[in-house]
C-alpha cells in the first residue's frame, strides 16, 4: 500500500507534478471482514428478537406492570437501598484504607481482620446472619441507660442495608487503598511543608488525586450494589425484585415480570454509567490530556 | 540577635547507614547559606530534618529559639503532637527538586492553599495576595493554568510563591534548578536572587557555583554526612584547603 502510494509519487514527479498527495483520486481500502462480521452479527440481533416477540411473553403484561404501584415502590426501595449501602461501604472503605497506613499495628490488624472476615463470607449469608441477629444479642444498647429489642431494630431494610454495606466496605477499601498508594510520596511532603496536618492532608490533597484511580472501580462495584440488592428479597425487603416476584406469585406471569425488574434494572444502572463519566471528568482535572480528552 | 537556625551536633541515621554524622550551624536573620557536596552526603537530609520530614537521632535543632519536634519540661523532652510539628512547619517553606505542585489545582489555587486552610485567611484576601505572589515571580498571566500546563521551571517559580505564601521566616530550597532544562534554569535562580536580596533567609542546596559565588553569604561543603569546610563563597570556591572540597568543584565546574 504504502509502495504503491510511493511509485505513483515517484512518477508523478518523473511527470513534473509537485509531491502533494491531495491531487490523486483516492481509493478507500475494501473491508470484507468488517462487513461479514457486521452481517453475522446482525443476523443474530434480529433471531433472538424474533425469539423475544413470537415466544410465549405477553408484552402487554409486561407493559402493564412496568409502572405497577408495587413495582414503581420497589424501585424506589432499590435505589434508596443502594445509594445507602453503597455511602455506607465507601465510608468504612475509606476509613479502612487509611488504618492500613496506621503506624499502629493493632489498628493495622484491625483493619485487616475486617476485610478478611467481609470478604471471605457470602453476601447472602451476612444478609442473613445480620436479619437474625437477635439470635446472639436479644437486645442492643447499654444496659440500664438505653435498651431496644434487636428484633424491633433489625428490619429488613436495616438487615439489607448492613448486610450490603459492610461486605461493600471491604472491597471498597482494597479500592481507595490503591488509590491512597498511586499518589506520589511528594505530594503529601508538599502538603505537610505548607503546615497541613495529616487529615487536612488527606482530604485535600491526596485523596482528590486518589480519585482518578479510585472512580472508575468505584462505579463498576456501584453498578454491582444495584443488582446485589436483589439479595435483600429473601429477608422481605420490598425492592423492585421481590415487588415482581410477589405479583407473578399471584398472576403466574413470571416472565414478564421478570422482564420488567430487568427493565428497571438497566434504567437504574444506565444512568449510574452516566454520572460516574461525569465524576471521572471532574476529578481528571489537571491530570493531563489523556484523561481530559473523554 | 538570636540566630533563626541553630544546629547542634544534628545526626540522623536510617537503619545502620549514618546520613548525618554530627552537623553544626547557625543561621542568622537575612543570611543566604548554599550547601554543596557531592550526591548522598546528606544535604537533602539536613534540610529535610530542619522541617520535620525526618526526624533527629541525635544533636538538637532551635528554629527562632524554639526547640524542634520536642518540649522540655525540666529533664524531659515530650514529643510534640503533629497539629504542634504542623504549627512548627510554617517557620520553614520548603522548595523541592521535583516541584510537588498539587496537579488537581491551579497555579493560584496551590498558591492559597496553605493561606486558606492552614491559616485560614479570609478567601478574597487569600487570593489578592497570592496574584501578588504569582506576579512577584512573574506568572501573573499564568494564575489559572493547571501545573502541567506549565514548563519546569514555571512550575518552580510556583512552588517558591506557595512555599512564600505561608510567610516564612526561612525558606528551604533542596536543588530547585536541577530538574530542569539547562535553558529554564535562570528563570527560576533569578526569582531566588531577588528573593535574597528581599532580605530573605535562605539555605539553598544546589550546584549551581556561579549562584552561590554571587549570592551566598555563606558556603558549606559537606560530604559524607559531615561539614567538611565552610566560608565566605570566594574562599570555598576559590581556595578550599580541604583535598575533597577542590575535588568536588572541579568535577562540577568541568
Ligand atoms: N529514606 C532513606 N532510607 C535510607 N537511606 C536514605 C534515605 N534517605 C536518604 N538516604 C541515604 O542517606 C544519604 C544521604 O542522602 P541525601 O541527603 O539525599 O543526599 P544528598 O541530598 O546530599 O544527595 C544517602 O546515602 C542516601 O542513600
Ligand atoms: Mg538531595
Amino acid at each position: 500500500m504504502l509502495l504503491e502510494v510511493g511509485e505513483q509519487l515517484v512518477k508523478a514527479d518523473q511527470r513534473g507534478h509537485a509531491d502533494d498527495l491531495s491531487q490523486f483520486e483516492h481509493v478507500r481500502r475494501k473491508h470484507i471482514g468488517r462487513y461479514f462480521a457486521a452481517a453475522v452479527v446482525l443476523v443474530m440481533a434480529l433471531w433472538i428478537i424474533r425469539a423475544f416477540a413470537h415466544g410465549q411473553i405477553e408484552w402487554s403484561v409486561s407493559w402493564q406492570y412496568l409502572t405497577a404501584r408495587t413495582v414503581l415502590f420497589g424501585l424506589g426501595n432499590t435505589v434508596l437501598l443502594a445509594v445507602l449501602a453503597m455511602l455506607l461501604g465507601i465510608v468504612l472503605g475509606v476509613i479502612v484504607a487509611i488504618m492500613r497506613f496506621s503506624a499502629s499495628p493493632i489498628i493495622n490488624w484491625a483493619a485487616l481482620a475486617y476485610v478478611w472476615l467481609f470478604r471471605g463470607v457470602p453476601s447472602l449469608l451476612q444478609l442473613l446472619l445480620w436479619f437474625n441477629l437477635a439470635l446472639v444479642f436479644p437486645t442492643i444498647g447499654i444496659p440500664g441507660l438505653f435498651e431496644w429489642r434487636t428484633v424491633d431494630l433489625m428490619t429488613p431494610f436495616f438487615a439489607a442495608l448492613l448486610g450490603l454495606g459492610i461486605n461493600q466496605g471491604a472491597y471498597t477499601s482494597e479500592v481507595v487503598r490503591a488509590g491512597l498508594l498511586s499518589v506520589e510520596d511528594g505530594q503529601y511532603e508538599a502538603a505537610s511543608a505548607i503546615g497541613m496536618h495529616r487529615l487536612q492532608a488527606l482530604r485535600r490533597i491526596i485523596l482528590p488525586q486518589a480519585m482518578r484511580v479510585i472512580l472508575p472501580p468505584i462505579g463498576n462495584e456501584f453498578i454491582g450494589m444495584v443488582k446485589w440488592t436483589s439479595l435483600a428479597s429473601v429477608i422481605q425487603f420490598s425492592e423492585v425484585m421481590y415487588a415482581s416476584e410477589s405479583i407473578y406469585y399471584v398472576n403466574n406471569r413470571v416472565i414478564e415480570l421478570l422482564f420488567v425488574a430487568a427493565f428497571w434494572y438497566l434504567i437504574v444502572v444506565t444512568v449510574l454509567s452516566f454520572l460516574q463519566g461525569r465524576l471521572e471528568r471532574y476529578f481528571a482535572r489537571g491530570a493531563g490530556r489523556a484523561s481530559q480528552s473523554r | 540577635m538570636n540566630p533563626i537556625l541553630k544546629a547542634i551536633d544534628v545526626r540522623k541515621s536510617y537503619g545502620s547507614f549514618e546520613a548525618l554524622k554530627g552537623i553544626d550551624l547557625e543561621i542568622n536573620r537575612g543570611e543566604v547559606l548554599c550547601l554543596i557536596g557531592p550526591s548522598g552526603s546528606g544535604k537533602s537530609t539536613f534540610l529535610r530534618c530542619i522541617n520535620q520530614l525526618e526526624i533527629i537521632n541525635g544533636g538538637a535543632l532551635w528554629i527562632n529559639g524554639e526547640l524542634v519536634g520536642y518540649r522540655r519540661v525540666g529533664q524531659k523532652l515530650y514529643e510534640l503532637s503533629e497539629r504542634e510539628i504542623a504549627r512548627q512547619r510554617l517557620a520553614t517553606g520548603m522548595v523541592f527538586q521535583r516541584f510537588n505542585l498539587f496537579p488537581h489545582k491551579t497555579a493560584l489555587q496551590n498558591v492559597i492553599e496553605g493561606p486558606a486552610q492552614v491559616l485560614k485567611v479570609e478567601r478574597r484576601q487569600a487570593e489578592a495576595a497570592g496574584r501578588e505572589l504569582l506576579d512577584r515571580v512573574g506568572l501573573a498571566q499564568k494564575c489559572d493554568a493547571y501545573p502541567i500546563e506549565l514548563s519546569g521551571g514555571q512550575q518552580q517559580r510556583v512552588a517558591i510563591a506557595r512555599a512564600l505564601a505561608m510567610k516564612p521566616a526561612l525558606m528551604l530550597f533542596d536543588e530547585p534548578t536541577s530538574a530542569l532544562d539547562p535553558e529554564l534554569v535562570g528563570e527560576v535562580l533569578a526569582v531566588m536572587r531577588d528573593l535574597a536580596r528581599s532580605g530573605m533567609t535562605m539555605v539553598v542546596v544546589t550546584h549551581e557555583l556561579g549562584f552561590a559565588r554571587e549570592v551566598a553569604n555563606r558556603v558549606l561543603f559537606m560530604d559524607h554526612g559531615l561539614v567538611v569546610e565552610s566560608g565566605p563563597p570566594e574562599q570555598i570556591l576559590g581556595s578550599p584547603t580541604h583535598a575533597r572540597t577542590r575535588e568536588f568543584i572541579s568535577a562540577v565546574l568541568s
